[in-house]
């Protein structure tokens, strides 16, 4: 077996997590994908149209009128359908309300399934990049007014009426003229036979018309979920399944020799238990030990009595504490030129005053709260999979890669994800489980612990930069320069490693550089939540910051000073940050936050800007420090454009989520690794922030008139520094470094 | 095989004992099916596996089998009325949106009402505190507060 590979580990998925907007030349824009989006759907359509002419007429006769892959209405209720994976961002929920504004369904009529993973029918079905939203966006609102208009042309024929003298509410198709009434589900079976209509054709509600997007829409799960039914992929149970563990070297890279099998398979409970080699791939299927067991804690209780000899000579070495020593000596230095506007020597060599500042932040871990599991079934050949993923076609290629099963024969249902971040969009788990049905012929469901979880994670690269700034003797920010020392995976630049021509005051400031060095890393990194701005944000919003008190000027001028004329920074493109949504949000959150009040002493506002994810979010945090720099932060102000909101409910919760994720993480959130080992277990020593230091939080939305984007994110990468930006405005002390926990701050 | 029995949601179940040392959530998990309760963290950090013992908060995770004893067991699953209808901690989670992933919430559900039980009318302090051994990595703090006291009303409501 050769040295582990990395493959695919950022260069896919960057693609899905946003992460192109801040890597040169490789800007989303909306108008792109929505008609990429848009060709899909046409074909769709078409398909679908085909499908009903091979119907047996009985059949057609009866419903369901079935015009595409998200709307099913027979006489018995109107079903959409949600394609994307559930994460806790409220998509099962946010997709088919799209849906149902077009086709003027009653929300309360309306029932909601997971559709099945089928790329034929509904493209690429992953939950990352906040990208939900913004793609499906056009497709949904088309598919719903291509059914409302097959109802309409159906009641037509039934009334005898032109289709023009129709109008449609409520599930019904309504006859003003002659105060008649139909019901969708009475007219499914006549609209099934109507010609699907070519989308580009419909005419699609103005924003204005809008009945049920914007408002406070309740999750379609909640009631199961509150009840504890099963939902998510550790509930999943099969007939004759048994419950799996399995062991991976403590060093990613290392090989199991040999472990004593026979002791373990003479444990009570216990079925089986063999070693695994895997395929190489760091994020396929890693080598370790599989334990297959009566029940879950039989399996844990022998993995703990499991005795592994590793190999590992090729095993990952990795140490922080090298590599910040490293970072250290390196910082003085010059690294590769990514980004070169203007000329920043001379804008140091005339400026009225110069700042410097080394800033450095940890690793983090994604710790969704449902451990990784997956459940599968290896049968004649034919493999079955449940599996709480945010990639199930990616998942599916990944096991086949792993065990040879060709994906043809491999069928995924899509679970309820208790989390991802990110963490999910790699499959490793489920090739894993995939392996060792393969191997094992019964059916399992493997079940990561939490040790196994925070021990494989794919982190949020830590990272270090140098920074320098001017300012010119009217206090105007004119040069700009960040040294970044960042990570490698096996000579790939690591999800957040990358400072693009995207990244802030990049266009904004009139000379900057932008240089990187990195650092060969074995332990996998990729995407955590809003990645690359996560960390960016809070170093260039607190540079920024630097920069306005050395020029002795107001925070809030300085910034509004640097976004300048309203414009696209890339023109004509709107998955770019324009600078007076930028100024509108930031003025809006400052107004709400009572930017410039008098504070008593030890409190001060802090406040913060961040793009990200095609949306603009401001933030002011009200904070107090005490002299034990112990902080308390009282309210956290946001002010977000994202476009129409879709549900305002779900919106919000969003935003209180970023909010606490965001305050979480920098509070005390740390992984750190020595001899390639991750020192971090569980949530002892991982303090995810607690009830008692949750700020209040006050969320306003721009209505503006953009196409709406995704709010999985953005909201999270200002709020880190509009806290330390407050805590230096009420102590005087600039905190550089995340966890703050580590410069002596607690919550 | 050892058993043993234990009231779980008001009906008497016989369970294996033959390790009863078995944390009480995987007897509820794999062997009763009651799969509301969830495994977070395994070492009584996270909350995710709480249920009632005779009304009292457990971290069914750390919480051996053997120990239950005459005890009753309250899931998730037993939270309802007889007819199926919502209790009003259940409810309050359903009208405020709390839930994002919904991970953790039938903990936070079983905490919120134990604190309820104990004491009617909490104030945030009080809140904070019964909540402090329940983690949303979602960050639903916000809702989860505002849904404690909006079910403490309604109970409140119920009782006159
Ligand atoms: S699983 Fe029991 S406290 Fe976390
Ligand atoms: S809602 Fe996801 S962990 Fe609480």
């Amino acid at each position: 077996m050769s040295a582990l590979n990395y493959q695919g580990i950022n260069e896919t998925v960057a693609a899905v997590t946003g992460e192109r907007e801040q890597i040169a030349d490789g800007l989303l824009g909306i108008a792109k994908l929505d008609r990429r989006q848009f060709i899909k759907l046409t074909g769709l359509v078409g398909g679908g149209l085909m499908l009903s002419f091979t119907l047996p007429r009985a059949a057609a006769a009866g419903g369901p009128l079935k015009p595409n892959g998200y709307v099913r209405i027979d006489a018995d209720g109107i079903t959409l359908l949600a394609k994307n994976p559930e994460v806790g961002q409220g998509v099962k929920t946010s997709l088919p309300m799209i849906v149902a504004e077009e086709l003027d369904a009653a929300w309360d009529d309306v029932t909601v399934v997971q559709s099945p993973i089928d790329a034929a029918t509904y493209g690429m079905q992953f939950a990352g990049g906040s990208m939900s939203i913004p793609m499906n966006w056009t497709p949904l609102r088309q598919a719903g007014a291509t059914a409302r208009a097959m109802l309409v042309g159906a009641a037509a024929k039934q009334l005898g009426v032109p289709a023009e003298e129709l109008s449609t509410r409520d599930s019904h198709v309504i006859h003003e003229a002659s105060g008649r009434k139909l019901k969708y589900t009475a007219l499914a079976a006549d609209a099934a036979e109507m010609p699907v209509p070519d989308a580009a054709s419909l005419t699609l509600k103005s924003t204005g018309d809008f009945r049920l997007l914007g408002k406070r829409i309740t999750g379609v799960d909640n009631e199961a979920l509150v009840r504890g039914e099963a939902l998510f992929g550790i509930d999943v149970s099969v007939p004759g399944m048994k419950y799996a563990v399995y062991q991976k070297c403590p060093a990613i890279g290392g090989k199991a020799k040999s472990a004593n099998l026979a002791e373990i398979k003479a444990m009570p409970g216990v079925h089986d238990a063999f070693i695994l080699d895997g395929n190489d791939n760091a994020m396929d299927l890693l080598p370790g030990v599989a334990i297959i067991a009566e029940s879950t804690w039989a399996a844990i209780r022998a993995k703990r009595a499991l005795a592994v000899e590793w190999d590992e000579t090729e095993a990952s070495k990795d140490s922080w504490s090298a590599a910040v020593a490293e970072a250290e000596s390196l910082r003085g230095e010059a690294g590769e030129r990514v980004v070169d506007e203007g000329d920043v020597d001379a804008a140091f060599e005339s400026a009225a005053e110069r700042v410097s500042g080394y800033y450095t932040y940890h690793f983090v871990s994604h710790a969704q709260l449902e451990p990784q599991n997956t459940t599968a079934s290896f049968a004649d050949g034919a493999l079955e999979i449940w599996s709480p993923t945010q990639t199930p076609d990616w998942g599916m290629d990944a096991v086949a890669r792993a065990t040879g099963i060709d994906k043809s024969k491999i069928t995924l249902h899509q679970m309820r994800c208790g989390g991802g971040f990110g963490r999910r969009l790699y499959n490793d788990f489920m090739c894993e489980a995939a392996a060792i049905t393969q191997r094992a012929g019964v059916p399992v469901k493997l079940q990561w612990t939490r040790e196994d979880d925070m021990a494989y994670d794919l982190y949020r690269a830590g990272g270090f930069h140098q920074l320098e700034g001017s300012v010119d003797a009217e206090g105007k920010v004119t040069g700009w320069r960040d040294h970044f020392i960042t990570f490698a995976n096996d000579g790939r630049p690591v999800s957040g490693g990358a400072l693009g021509q995207g990244v802030f005051p990049n266009g904004l400031v009139p000379n900057v550089r932008f240089e990187q060095t990195a650092l060969d890393w074995k332990n996998r990194c990729a995407a955590w939540r809003a990645p690359g701005a996560n960390v960016f944000g809070f170093v260039v919003q607190s540079f920024l910051h630097e920069l306005a008190a050395a020029a002795g000027r107001d925070h809030l001028e300085v910034l509004l000073e640097v976004f300048g004329e309203p414009r696209w920074l890339v023109p004509d493109n709107p998955g770019t940050l324009n600078t007076e949504r930028a100024a509108n949000v930031v003025k809006l959150a400052a107004e709400k936050a009572g930017w410039g009040r008098d504070m008593p002493d030890g409190r001060a506002l802090g406040l913060a800007f961040y793009f990200s994810h095609m949306g603009h979010i401001a933030e002011v945090a009200d904070v107090s420090v005490d002299t034990d720099k112990k902080i308390k932060v009282h309210k956290v102000t946001v002010a977000a454009d994202v476009g129409p909101i879709v549900n305002l409910s779900g919106a919000e919760n969003q935003m209180q989520g970023s909010v606490v994720d965001g305050l979480s993480t920098m509070m005390g959130l740390s992984v750190t690794f020595e001899n390639g080992r991750v020192q971090q277990s569980n949530f002892d020593k991982y303090p995810l922030l607690r009830m008692g230091a949750t700020p209040k939080v006050d969320v306003h939305f721009v209505d503006s008139d953009f196409s709406p984007t995704g709010l999985g994110e953005p909201a999270l990468p200002p709020l880190a520094p509009a806290v330390c930006n407050a805590i230096y405005s009420a102590t005087g002390r600039r905190i550089r470094t995340l966890p703050i926990s580590e410069e002596g701050y607690t919550v | 095989m050892a058993s043993l029995r234990v009231n779980v949601n008001g009906e008497v179940r016989e369970v294996d004992a033959s390790d009863p040392a078995t944390p009480l959530l995987w007897v509820l998990r794999d062997e009763l099916g009651l799969v509301g309760t969830k495994f977070g963290c395994g070492i009584s950090q996270c909350g995710a596996c709480t249920v009632l013992l005779d009304g009292n908060p457990v971290k069914s995770c750390s919480f051996p089998v053997s120990g239950v004893g005459d005890s009753t067991v309250t899931t998730i699953e037993g939270l309802a009325g007889s007819a199926g209808e919502l209790n009003p901690v259940q409810q309050a989670w359903v009208d405020l949106d709390v839930a994002q992933c919904g991970y953790c919430q039938s903990g936070q559900i079983m905490a919120a009402e134990a604190l309820l039980r104990s004491n009617p009318d909490p104030d945030d302090a009080a809140i904070d505190a019964a909540m402090a051994g329940n983690l949303c990595r979602c960050g639903t703090y916000v809702r989860i507060r505002e849904g404690v006291k909006t079910a403490a009303a309604s109970m409140k409501e119920g009782r006159t």
